[in-house]
């Protein structure tokens, strides 16, 4: 070719982005990596080495630690060491530390985009104008709140040694995302690079031994799925943080359940993107090519899901595909290459996989003439068309560049459609009609909401998801408490037997009659009886098995009788609370106003306070404590009621500033319906305690209380009828704990499981919640001080009761 | 379908299509601003596509001190822009600009001195800049410069009727010019940088398209500002637009601010990639610059040489 024929064909060339600088450094560490421990290279106890491959050529690029047990520990007592110093070390220093990594990330900033570019196959444009200027502004963000914590987040300690295991999409953004917000808080870390994309970890980590961290407090440890699971498993690892598919999340949450180590998982996603007729067509069309054929489509909240509105869907796939005529797909390296390569064989295969199963479920395939290179994984953008909701192409991730699309007529369709998913991480709404966008911003569940754009992120907004798109925001102020623990609360250490693993937890024979020696007054006449029942959607419900337990006192005199609860009544108790919970419901109770949800919290607390005798000794009769601490218990409860009247209104969230022209709004949504098994101590307060910031904060709950005193919070249900609670927002089934947690933990429509009981049933909890990734809080069989202010109430109830969601609105007249 | 000469016939007002128009100003910046870090033209390619950026500039000169002498530099300019050893270099053949764009007091010289050429002589028109006199002479000196020689002619909008959003004002005018421009090519400049808003700019570039334009013109270099990359894709997309409903290919000038080669090879990635290749010569696409030309020069001087160059060593035009 030359010049005069280029002049004729006026055709793009190769415009390569040199590899030079990267080859220098791969092979002044010989091509060959150890461990990063304690700022140095420690070579692998294993001996074994893992080959890192350049997925757009085949070759290899280097090879890498296989590390063992030996090595894990090492890390982790590393880590652990310098725990004690960096925790204590002045948040202006480590806001020092994190400012100098940030100017190092820059100054290393196309050497970083290379090798990310070589190990992982996305294109240099992405690995050099997202990735790597992302990574930088997280570091910078958080050397912000390091110098902040004193004083913005004095209540609040480290949480300790973190495990992080991260994905190869973008390898080393999700390294920035975990170890940013653990290093300025005062966390040490341990973190495992994925198989597939070590490199820039490794490059990473000498970038932190040259801004001069201290040895030990960040150290990178490759190796396989195995020594992942032996961060998991060891006992001095107090949090894990994971980013990658729900089926591992799945099975890391059950490996570390019970164990008392905190978790936030970021995982799978099948993000709607809706196109309204009303919308700015080209825009949107170009907007998909940033959502679904970004990074290959290996993006946990790629648009993958084409939502259109019908009156306007021929024309707008006949635009997308013109468009996507014009992809080019290729040498990552290259300046001028949208597309690179698919990370690795393996998955290339599955994404074939899927489209050809797409395919014969009936979708119509559409893939440009593009070229690609001869060798190497590259995959065609692909677009499938006529994809039902039944398709599995439509309900599962694909992980790679291939967009289904249906259809929907109204904006209610497009809600419901964009939320027939277990996923929710993200979603992108495209319409020029403000109500329509916000309504529908609103109603999604989903973690990040771009509106007219998609997929950006800054590290002043929380990323992460909603249902099986896992728990826990990365960024934000609210990405922090990931990374912190109320000061007075010191790490679970619970004490579980092995064996109570194994048991079968929750099984349960209903109760017997008891006998009882004198059940009558001094008149002699026997009591009227008064057995109370469920309360379920606002009435009193039998229970369904028709069995009856006795509430003893601390006299071992009957105090009452109790239904004793089954599955069915779980069963009826979670419907009831989802009538007022339904995205459509009626009388949706988190669309209530705020105002409103804080008037009937102050009613409620005005006829508990009427009552307070009759509910003290109630409170000293089953529980033989003293006429004067059972009456303080009900006046906390009364305090406590009123302090989440007050926050009912002051907890809505926040507008972040991000770099985005626009406004980006932090909403603290409400979690959905949250079961609450509430502790024994404190038959009323904690029921109150736990009750209070749920329903203040728009969820519904469905409670099971104190199994031994429990008739504080029978005695209840006639304080919420008589205080304007709407019928479903609080419904109460009495029982045995266990027998009745069991059924709601793995009841697959609550989407928040508390437990205030054993450290078993805790393990139990957390390891049953992975049905549908339910967030869970448990105690581990330890108690706290529900009296006390500082540990019965405050930011971590607020915390558990909402989840963030993330709405960005670019403006532009 | 369109006339056997290629022109844009135009169809009758389309007011519904014209209300439909929706755009939005964030998301088409955020195109503009990808774009260009999508693609990269370099070495080989990049000395092609800046030569072709040449034949498709209307080298213009548009000043009140124009005389016969500064235009007959100017079209010797336009003939020859590129230093012959580079083009020989290059291993290209006869380089040529687009068209000389000029007043029409300065038509018929240039008409003149480009005799032979091939090269037509572009006219501002209608009251350029303001468009503010009265229709019948804005009229009559499209006449006089078609009379004297002028193969294309940039007509100026009236802004008052697209800020009132009088869009039938708009269609009657331009049709009416098209009328005056005979078999002359008729361009209509926006004048964006005086529109407010883009989607102003979209429904412009429609109206003038339906009554007929053959291109549509960003600016006229007068305004505050010029062709900006935001209003050039959503000029490009109107055209876009255009073709898949009528079938008619519409041509695209960007005008005003345009000094750089890199500026250039922005232009013409836009063209390719919102547009494709059938945009990328000088029937579909126009540059207008005064001082374009020298820049591409020194960067074809580096291909050739490997070293920059300075613009003294540059002929001037």
């Amino acid at each position: 070719m030359s010049v005069a024929d280029d002049f004729k064909t006026m055709a793009y060339g190769p415009a390569p982005e040199s590899p030079s600088a990267a080859d220098a450094w791969l092979d002044e560490h010989d091509r060959k990596f150890k461990l990063f421990i304690n700022n140095k290279w420690v070579a692998p106890s294993t001996r074994q080495y893992y080959d890192n491959l350049n997925p757009a050529t085949g070759d290899r690029l280097a090879q890498t630690a296989q590390a063992g047990q030996a090595d894990i520990d090492a890390a982790v007592e590393a880590a652990r060491t310098t725990f004690e110093s960096w925790s204590k070390t002045p948040g202006h220093v480590r806001a020092r530390y994190l400012y100098a990594i940030a100017r190092n990330i820059q100054r290393h900033h196309r050497l970083l985009a290379v090798i990310e570019t070589m190990d992982n196959g996305k294109p240099i444009r992405e690995s050099r104008d997202i990735d790597v200027p992302l990574v930088a502004r997280h570091f910078y963000y958080h050397a912000g709140w390091a110098q902040l914590m004193e004083s913005e987040l004095r209540d609040y300690q480290p949480v300790g040694v973190i495990g992080q295991i991260i994905p190869w999409n973008f390898p080393l953004l999700m390294l920035a995302w975990k170890i940013a917000p653990a290093i300025a808080m005062g966390n040490t870390v341990v973190l495992k690079p994925a198989s597939y994309t070590r490199l820039s970890a490794l490059l990473f980590a000498e970038i932190v031994a040259e801004a001069g961290l201290p040895p030990g407090v960040v150290n990178v440890v490759t190796g396989s799925s195995k020594a992942g699971g032996m961060i998991l498993d060891h006992e001095d690892i107090d949090k894990i943080a994971f980013t990658g598919s729900t089926d591992v999340g799945q099975i890391l949450r059950r490996q570390t359940a019970g164990s008392g180590k905190r978790m936030s998982l970021e995982l799978g996603g099948k993000s709607p993107f809706i196109v309204f007729d009303d919308a700015d067509l080209d825009s949107a069309v170009e907007g998909i090519i940033n959502a679904i054929w970004f990074n290959q489509g290996q993006v946990c909240c790629a648009g993958s899901r084409l939502l259109v509105q019908e009156n306007i869907e021929d024309r707008f796939i006949d635009k997308l595909k013109t468009r996507m005529e014009h992809l080019r797909v290729g040498e990552p390296l290259d300046k001028c290459i949208d597309i690179g390569a698919i990370v690795d064989q393996s998955q290339w295969e599955t994404i074939d996989g899927w489209v050809k199963r797409g395919v014969e479920e009936g979708a119509e395939l559409f893939q440009p003439e593009c070229p690609l290179p001869d060798k190497g994984y590259f995959y065609r953008p692909t677009l499938l068309t006529r994809v039902e909701p039944t398709a599995a192409v439509a309900q599962e991730e694909i992980f790679g560049p291939v967009l289904v699309s249906m259809s929907f007529r109204t904006p209610p369709e497009a809600v419901a459609l964009a939320n027939n998913t277990r996923f929710g991480l993200a979603a992108s709404i495209w319409t020029d009609n403000i109500n329509i966008a916000f309504d529908v911003a609103l109603r999604i569940k989903a973690g990040s909401i771009w509106i007219n754009c998609t997929n950006l992120f800054d590290a002043a907004a929380g990323f992460g998801g909603y249902r099986e798109s896992g728990y826990g925001r990365e960024g934000g102020r609210e990405g922090l408490f990931e990374y912190l623990r109320p000061k007075w609360q010191p790490r679970p250490r619970p004490k579980l037997d092995e064996t109570a693993k194994e048991a079968e937890w929750g099984k349960y024979t209903p109760a017997r009659p008891v006998v009882i020696e004198d059940n009558k007054p001094g008149d002699g006449s026997p009591k009227v009886d008064r057995t109370p029942k469920m309360y379920i959607g606002g009435k009193q419900k039998r229970p369904d098995g028709h069995y009856t337990r006795a509430v003893m006192g601390s006299d071992s005199a009957l105090v009452g009788q109790v239904g004793d609860g089954n599955r069915k009544d779980i069963r009826d108790a979670v419907e009831a609370a989802h009538t007022v919970a339904g995205m459509w419901a009626k009388d949706r109770w988190a669309a209530r106003s705020a105002f409103n949800r804080s008037q009937i919290l102050y009613y409620v607390a005005e006829n508990l306070s009427a009552r307070a005798d009759e509910f003290a000794k109630r409170i000293e009769a089953m529980t033989g404590r003293s006429a004067d601490e059972a009456r303080a218990e009900v006046e906390q409860s009364v305090s406590r009621l009123f302090t989440y009247a007050a926050w009912a209104d002051k907890f809505g969230g926040t507008v972040q500033e991000t770099p985005l022209r626009g406004v980006t709004v932090g909403a603290n949504e409400p979690v959905g319906v949250i079961g609450i098994a509430c502790p024994d101590e404190y038959p009323l307060l904690g029921f109150v305690s736990l009750v209070a910031p749920a329903i203040a904060r728009g969820n519904t709950v469905v409670v099971i209380p104190s199994e031994k005193y429990p008739l504080s919070a029978t005695d209840f249900y006639q304080i919420l009828d008589t205080s304007d609670m709407p019928p479903g927002v609080v419904n109460i089934v009495t029982g045995d704990r266990d027998h009745l947690s069991k059924t709601l933990v793995e009841h697959e429509d609550v989407d928040s499981m508390w437990y205030f009981g054993s450290a078993e049933g805790s393990y139990h909890v957390e390891y049953l919640s992975t049905v549908n990734m339910k967030r869970t809080w448990v105690s581990y069989g330890e108690s706290r001080n529900w009296m006390d202010r500082e540990q019965g109430e405050g930011e971590e109830f607020l915390h558990e009761s909402t989840q963030v969601k993330n709405v960005w609105v670019p403006t532009g007249a | 379908m369109s006339e056997s000469n290629g022109r844009n016939p135009g169809i009758p007002l389309d007011m519904g299509w014209v209300n439909e128009t929706v755009v939005n100003r964030s998301a088409v910046e955020r195109r503009a601003a990808t774009l260009l870090t999508r693609r990269s033209v370099k070495k080989d390619q990049q000395a092609a596509w800046l030569a072709r950026a040449v034949t498709c500039t209307d080298l213009t000169t548009l000043a009140g001190d124009d005389t016969p002498g500064r235009v007959e530099r100017l079209c010797a300019k336009a003939k020859q822009p590129v230093r012959q050893d580079l083009v020989r270099a290059l291993g290209l053949d006869e380089i040529k600009v687009g068209a000389v764009c000029v007043y029409h007091s300065q038509v018929a010289e240039a008409v003149g001195f480009l005799e032979g050429s091939g090269i037509p002589v572009a006219a501002v028109s209608t009251g350029f800049p303001a468009g503010q006199s009265p229709l019948k002479e804005r009229i009559g000196e499209i006449k006089a410069s078609v009379e004297a020689g002028a193969k294309e002619i940039d007509i100026v909008l009236h802004r008052e009727y697209v800020l009132t959003g009088n869009w039938p004002a708009v269609y009657d005018e331009v049709k009416q010019f098209r009328a005056a421009c005979g078999d002359a090519h008729i361009k209509t400049i926006l004048a964006t940088g005086d529109l407010g808003t883009l989607r102003n700019v979209y429904q412009a570039s429609l109206v003038c398209m339906m009554a007929g334009a053959d291109f549509i013109k960003t600016s006229t270099g007068k305004e505050s500002v010029n062709a900006t990359m935001p209003v050039g894709v959503v000029m490009t997309r109107a055209i876009r637009d255009y073709v898949e409903r009528t079938g008619h290919k519409v041509g695209f000038k960007p005008a005003g601010g345009i000094r750089t080669a890199k500026q250039a090879l922005y232009w013409l990635v836009l063209m390719k990639e919102e547009l494709g290749d059938a945009w990328l010569n000088n029937t579909l696409f126009r540059i207008g610059a005064s001082s374009l030309v020298e820049d591409i020069e020194r960067q074809l001087s580096h291909h050739v040489t490997g070293h920059y160059a300075a613009r003294h060593h540059m002929p001037m035009g």
